[in-house]
Parts: structure tokens; C-alpha cells; sequence
């Protein structure tokens, strides 16, 4: 039987991706600006630092437990 | 026209010698006003001794993060609060990093690995890594492991490594203030081994370490002494965490100044354009680099940071009506 339910939401962002801090007062400017030549090396859902692979092409970034990101 | 530049015009344009350490200071001072004349001599140099052809090359890490030694703009050091966790690449998705970088219309693709040297576990992970890009894509195949034995080194040409990168960083003077876990002299070694071996040498390093303009030129002239196929030409990215986290970027015209002045210096070196001209010199600046001196560029994504698309660096070339050295013409 097919499962019609909607799929979970993902999870808020709380920490900045790039620095690793909470985002509860309002997003960090500088580590916006940064992230256009970096990849993410927090989960912003949990804060646990995640295991960053950057290839020519792309990059994938895995959080334990809220999976892989890859851009 | 300043002095420097009428001495540099006959010296290196005109009989290929390149400048020594005082020569190259004399550039790295010239003022502002100066500085697209040293910028077109460069380009005038380069077209003569090298030709109009750019080298498109690739970088992927094999294994990153988790070094044990203590180079201070590295966020791969294992001994500082990076947040670079460890990871290791498997042999497909290395393949396939070749794949993508040959679909630029590259010629290189290097390997490299956060180590003070390699293991036996590296080692194996090469061979099978080489062994598999050979079978499957048409690409020169680099590599970058720290520093090695003799048997390592003729490990890797036995593999078809054909050139082999480990980067002086900045000069022997100042190396002591960026790395303290291994001398330079334990890198020229592995040069001088490289060398010997008939692998092609590439070193270079970075520039914004803090470095003088005085220390700078002497760097120039110990890579000219060394006489490297490559010099790939970092601008410092300061990475959190690490002790250069806090430290400024290279201000872009003192870069553009650093490239004619490295050109002057080793005017039949491949001078490569490496990380951190995205800040440092934007797109604006990466054109004039281009048209100042370098004639290789390293495409798409970095080690750990990202690069511009490797589309808009082709068509900046193609822009600039340089063409992209062919696989053939390195074979």
C-alpha cells in the first residue's frame, strides 16, 4: 500500500553551516558571503560537524543523523 | 619607464634569462602607475618563452583532513580547531573526479592527500586510484603526498605519475615562522629526489603568509634556482581555526605585482594559478593575471574551499583567445 503522507519536514536550521554558532538571533552575514566559496561543515539541524568531500565538480557533506547535502 | 622593467625587457624577453632576487624586489616595488607595464612585459615574456597555450588542470583530495603536521594556513592540520573532519575519497568517485575534470578539456589531474608522507595504505589506495583513471579516462595523472622515500618516489613513477607537486610554501627564511613539524630543506629533498627520478617537478606556494616584499622576491629566486616544470601561485584564503584564520587577504594589486614579478623571474615556467584568486583578485583581477604572466589555471573546485565554474574560466579564455593546451601536445 502506498504511503500518501506527506514526507517529514526538514528540521529548522538552528547553528550556522559555516561556523557552526546559533543562527537563533538572525542569520551571519560574514559566514553567508564566505559560504559562496565553501562548502558546509556543520548540520545546521544538530551542530555535529560533518564529513566534507569536495571534488572538481561539486561537494558532499554527511551529517550522521540528517544525512548527506550535496551542492 | 622604470629602470627594473628596460633591464627586465632585454634580460628575460629577449634572452630568456630570468630576473635574480634583486630584480624581482625592484618589481615588487614598482608603483602603482608601473604596474600594468610590468604586467604587459610579463605577458610579453610569457608568449615568447612559453606560447599562447594555458595548461587546464583539476585537483581532488584523496584523503583529507586529519594531518599530523602543523602547516599555519592548512585547515587539513589535525593539531588545530579546524572543523575539516577526515575523510578519505574511494577509488569510483576518484575515477569519476578525473571524468569531470577531463570534460573541461584538461590535461592534468592531481591527487592529493593531507600526510606528512604516504603510508602503505595511501600507497595501495594510489596505485589502484592511478591504475583505474589510466584505464578509464584520457587525462595526465599529478600527485601531491607530502614528503617521500626513494622507494616512494620510484613507486610513483612506476605507476605513470608524470608529475609529482610539493610546494616550498614561501621562502626558506620565513618557513620556520609557518611550519614547524619539518624544515624546508626536508622539502627540497623530496624535490631534489623528484627530479632526479624524471617525474616533472611542480612547486610553488602561497603568498599572504606574512611574509615581506623582501622575503617574497627571495622566494622567487629559490624556486627560479630550483627550476620547477610548474609553479603554482597560492593567495592566502584564511581559513578559521587555523593560526593565519585572522590574517588579511593579499591586497590584489599586490598580487598582480607578485605574478608579473614570478614571471620575470622564471620566464619558461608553467605559472599556474592556484587558490585564493577569487578573493584576492575577483573576476577583474583573474583577466589581468591571465594577461600578466599566467599560463595555467587550476579549474573548478579546490582541496577543501570551492572554485569559480570551470566554464567561466574557459570562457574566459576563450574570451582572451588562449587556448587550451591539448592532451597531445603534453604527451
Amino acid at each position: 500500500m502506498t504511503d500518501l503522507s506527506p514526507a517529514p519536514a526538514a528540521p529548522a536550521a538552528l547553528w550556522c553551516d559555516r561556523c557552526g554558532e546559533s543562527v537563533a538571533a538572525g542569520p551571519h552575514p560574514a559566514c553567508e558571503a564566505a559560504r559562496a566559496w565553501e562548502p558546509p561543515r556543520w548540520c545546521a539541524s544538530c551542530r555535529r560537524r560533518m564529513k566534507v568531500q569536495v571534488v572538481p565538480a561539486g561537494w558532499s557533506a554527511v551529517c550522521v543523523e540528517h544525512g548527506e547535502r550535496r551542492g | 619607464m622604470p629602470e627594473i622593467l628596460d633591464q627586465a625587457r632585454e634580460r628575460v624577453l629577449g634572452n630568456g634569462v630570468g630576473l635574480d632576487e634583486a630584480g624581482v624586489l625592484a618589481v615588487l616595488n614598482l608603483p602603482d602607475e608601473h604596474l600594468p607595464a610590468a604586467l604587459q612585459l610579463a605577458h610579453e615574456v610569457r608568449m615568447r618563452w612559453c606560447g599562447p597555450e594555458v595548461e587546464v588542470e583539476g585537483i581532488v583530495s584523496l584523503k583529507t583532513g586529519g594531518c599530523p603536521e602543523d602547516c599555519h594556513f592548512c585547515s587539513q592540520s589535525g593539531l588545530f580547531t579546524s572543523p575539516v573532519r577526515s575523510v578519505w575519497l574511494d577509488i569510483p568517485a576518484l575515477v569519476e573526479a578525473a571524468k569531470q575534470t577531463a570534460a573541461t578539456g584538461a590535461t592534468e589531474f592531481c591527487i592529493v592527500a593531507a600526510v606528512r608522507g604516504p603510508d602503505a595504505r595511501l600507497m595501495k589506495q594510489m596505485r589502484e586510484g592511478v591504475a583505474a583513471i589510466r584505464a578509464a579516462v584520457d587525462i595526465q595523472v599529478a600527485a601531491s603526498l607530502g614528503m617521500l622515500t626513494q622507494e616512494q618516489v620510484d613507486e610513483l613513477v612506476e605507476m605513470g605519475v608524470h608529475r609529482y607537486n610539493h610546494n616550498l610554501e614561501t621562502c626558506r627564511s620565513y618557513f620556520p615562522n609557518v611550519v614547524t613539524t619539518h624544515s624546508w630543506e626536508e622539502r627540497w629533498e623530496t624535490l631534489r629526489m623528484v627530479r632526479e627520478s624524471g617525474m616533472e617537478v611542480c612547486c610553488g606556494g602561497i603568498l599572504g603568509l606574512g611574509e615581506t616584499v623582501e622575503q617574497r622576491a627571495e622566494f622567487a629566486a629559490q624556486l627560479a634556482e630550483l627550476d620547477p616544470h610548474e609553479v603554482p601561485l597560492n593567495f592566502l584564503n584564511p581559513r578559521p581555526g587555523t593560526p593565519l584564520g585572522d590574517r588579511p587577504v593579499v591586497e590584489g594589486k599586490d598580487a598582480l605585482r607578485a605574478i608579473a614579478a614570478f614571471r620575470l623571474a622564471m620566464p619558461r615556467t608553467i605559472l599556474r594559478y592556484a587558490g585564493g584568486r577569487e578573493l584576492t583578485l575577483g573576476d577583474l583581477g583573474t583577466r589581468d593575471g591571465l594577461l600578466g604572466g599566467i599560463n595555467a589555471v587550476i579549474v573548478g573546485n579546490y582541496l577543501t574551499t570551492l572554485g569559480r565554474p570551470a566554464n567561466a574560466d574557459l570562457k574566459l579564455l576563450e574570451d582572451l583567445k588562449m587556448p587550451v593546451k591539448a592532451l597531445s601536445a603534453t604527451l
